[in-house]
């Protein structure tokens, strides 16, 4: 039929297009940390490696730099953590009010960074928690742990539940079960699940720019220099901040994906 | 619960105490969400609202119970400007991304093998982890009066025209920041739709719009509705596409919420737009899922 392969061929032609708008601006972003030029626009100017040179000679983006590892280490860890505990009662146990206690855990996306930001800046203010790198670090686990619950729900949906009660009945308690049967079979996901969560933490600036005071992560530097001018300094952070994430994802991709396919 | 069933035949006092042990167990792995979530999502969320009934003195915060704040900002024009423009905002961006997004998903569920799909859904997943900052310079930058954009369209001997500043700038900030995530879920809804449905259609003499239109929609309304509301969460919450892109004349409420922080240093103002905006998402979100969810007659 020749409509069927007009339809197939302006679908395919929408797809790349659509993937053509969707990595554009990464891509652009790419392109332009190399460029000479001060305003990047096309032809482009001469390749170069001062942006980058700019940016790794500044003792501010290496703070910053220190600032969001230990942010994303931090909060990554404790989104697991609480991540782990949420999943494992979620796939374990049957209790009243257990979908108000699973919303509870799963709200966090759903509600706007800008309001969130402003709640936590005023209650970690109220608390005498504000202004520090822990507090950017108690916020980001509450937007992470959902993700990491996410991800560690869905492998342990892949376990069969009488693998841990088999571990009972050989005489093993809860707790040694846990140890050496669950906490094994669900490894990957917590890896996969720590490395995500870090990406998530490492690229979040709405809630970080109000709650950090004077401890700025890389966005918040990034927001920051966006206020002035034009500045491909910019492109030089972006690029390594999506080198950095995509590092993250794919491991916690390839690691989720085979060792689920080893199981 | 297997572990009862050993230790139903032991005394009661050891039963009791495995009962007590089991609780502990259970506890540990229940409690900690519950604690930080009440603690640091609970706690700031339901402070917020309170602080909207404080007063500011002398540039410092006092506790109390007014309406000083709600009346101020609710009789003021430029914040129910705000509140409109906003909400249009939102509304355009989510009709437009669910429109685009339609086709790419339709293609992706229907007219490509299963590999390509799931290569499809992990590269529009790469988005959600690269800076959307950065990408919206990317965008500030391409779209501007001499930019990349611009100078492209001049080859072909048109334009400039004006992006940055204007509806479109924001449109393209949003789309940035939702598309991806309305094409993986629509993707998913029609993937998963019985495809009987479809043949059933054609054998009884549906044209391919006409199916589409009656079967196929209707059949994954469920996953189309719930990816429009995201987008719509998304678009109102967000200030850096309306800010950069937009030009922010007018301002939205996100940037109205940053101003009377960051500047103005009245938090309990900002309470205020931040406590309208949640819920008017509640609204939203409540209608849009009880329409997803009503069944069809």
């Amino acid at each position: 039929m020749n409509a069927d392969r007009v339809i197939r061929w302006s679908i395919w032609v929408y797809l790349v297009l659509v993937f053509a708008f969707v990595f554009t601006p990464i891509v652009t972003s790419v392109i332009f940390s190399f460029n000479s030029d001060r305003f990047p626009t096309v032809p482009l100017g001469s390749f170069t490696f001062k942006w980058y040179e700019t940016v790794l000679n500044d003792p501010d983006f290496w703070k910053a730099a220190r600032t969001s590892m230990l942010v994303c280490v931090c909060s990554g860890v404790l989104a697991t953590f609480i991540g782990f505990c949420t999943a494992y009662t979620d796939f374990r146990y049957q209790f009243r009010f257990k979908g108000a206690y699973i919303a509870l855990a799963l709200l966090p996306p759903t509600i706007p960074l800008i309001i969130l930001a402003l709640g936590m800046l005023a209650w970690l203010s109220k608390i005498g928690a504000s202004g520090q790198v822990w507090s950017i670090i108690i916020a980001h686990t509450v937007l992470c742990a959902p993700f990491a619950m996410g991800v560690i729900r869905l492998r342990l949906q892949q376990m069969d539940p009488d693998l841990e009660s088999a571990a009972w009945n050989l005489g093993a308690s809860e707790w040694a079960a846990m140890k050496n049967v669950v906490l094994p079979f669900a490894m990957p996901a917590l890896i996969s699940a720590f490395c995500l969560t870090m990406a998530v933490s490492f690229d979040e600036f709405t809630v970080s720019w109000f709650v950090s005071g004077l401890n700025k992560t890389i966005p918040v530097a990034i927001l920051e220099v966006l206020q002035g001018t034009v500045d491909p300094q910019i492109n030089a952070i972006g690029t390594f901040v999506f080198f950095t994430s995509m590092t993250l994802v794919v491991i916690a991709q390839l690691i989720f994906s085979y060792r689920s396919n080893q199981n | 619960m297997p572990p009862l069933v050993i230790d139903s035949q032991s005394p009661s006092i050891r039963k009791l105490s495995v009962k007590n042990k089991i609780d502990l167990y259970a506890l540990t792995w229940r409690m900690p969400v519950i604690v930080w979530q009440l603690l640091f999502f609970v706690g700031p969320l339901l402070f917020m609202i309170a602080m909207s009934f404080f007063l500011v003195k002398n540039y410092r915060m006092q506790e109390a119970f007014e309406m000083k704040n709600w009346i101020k900002m609710t009789s003021r024009d430029y914040f129910w400007d705000a509140y409109w423009y906003t909400i249009g905002l939102a509304t355009l961006s989510t009709v437009v991304t669910s429109l685009l997004a339609f086709p790419a998903a339709f293609g992706l569920a229907f007219k490509v093998s299963a590999s390509v799909r799931r290569w499809a859904i992990f590269l529009l997943i790469i988005p959600f982890f690269t800076s959307y900052l950065v990408r919206t310079f990317s965008w500030y930058v391409i779209l501007a009066e001499s930019g990349v954009a611009n100078a492209l369209l001049g080859y072909l001997g048109l334009g400039p025209y004006k992006m940055l500043n204007t509806v479109f700038g924001s449109i393209v900030g949003y789309l940035t920041l939702t598309f991806p995530l309305v094409i993986i879920l629509q993707t998913l809804s029609l993937a998963n739709i019985d495809r009987s449905l479809l043949e059933a259609a054609q054998n009884l003499g549906a044209g391919r719009l006409r199916t589409i239109w009656s079967v196929t929609i209707p059949a994954a309304k469920t996953g189309l509705i719930i990816g429009a509301v995201f987008c719509f969460i998304l678009s109102f919450g967000d200030f850096v596409a309306p800010y950069y892109l937009g030009g922010s004349k007018p301002p939205t409420l996100p940037i109205l919420i940053i101003d009377t922080t960051k500047a103005g240093q009245q938090w309990p103002r900002a309470a205020v737009v931040a406590v309208v905006m949640m819920v008017t998402l509640m609204v939203v979100a409540y209608t849009a899922i009880s329409i997803a969810y009503r069944k069809r007659r």
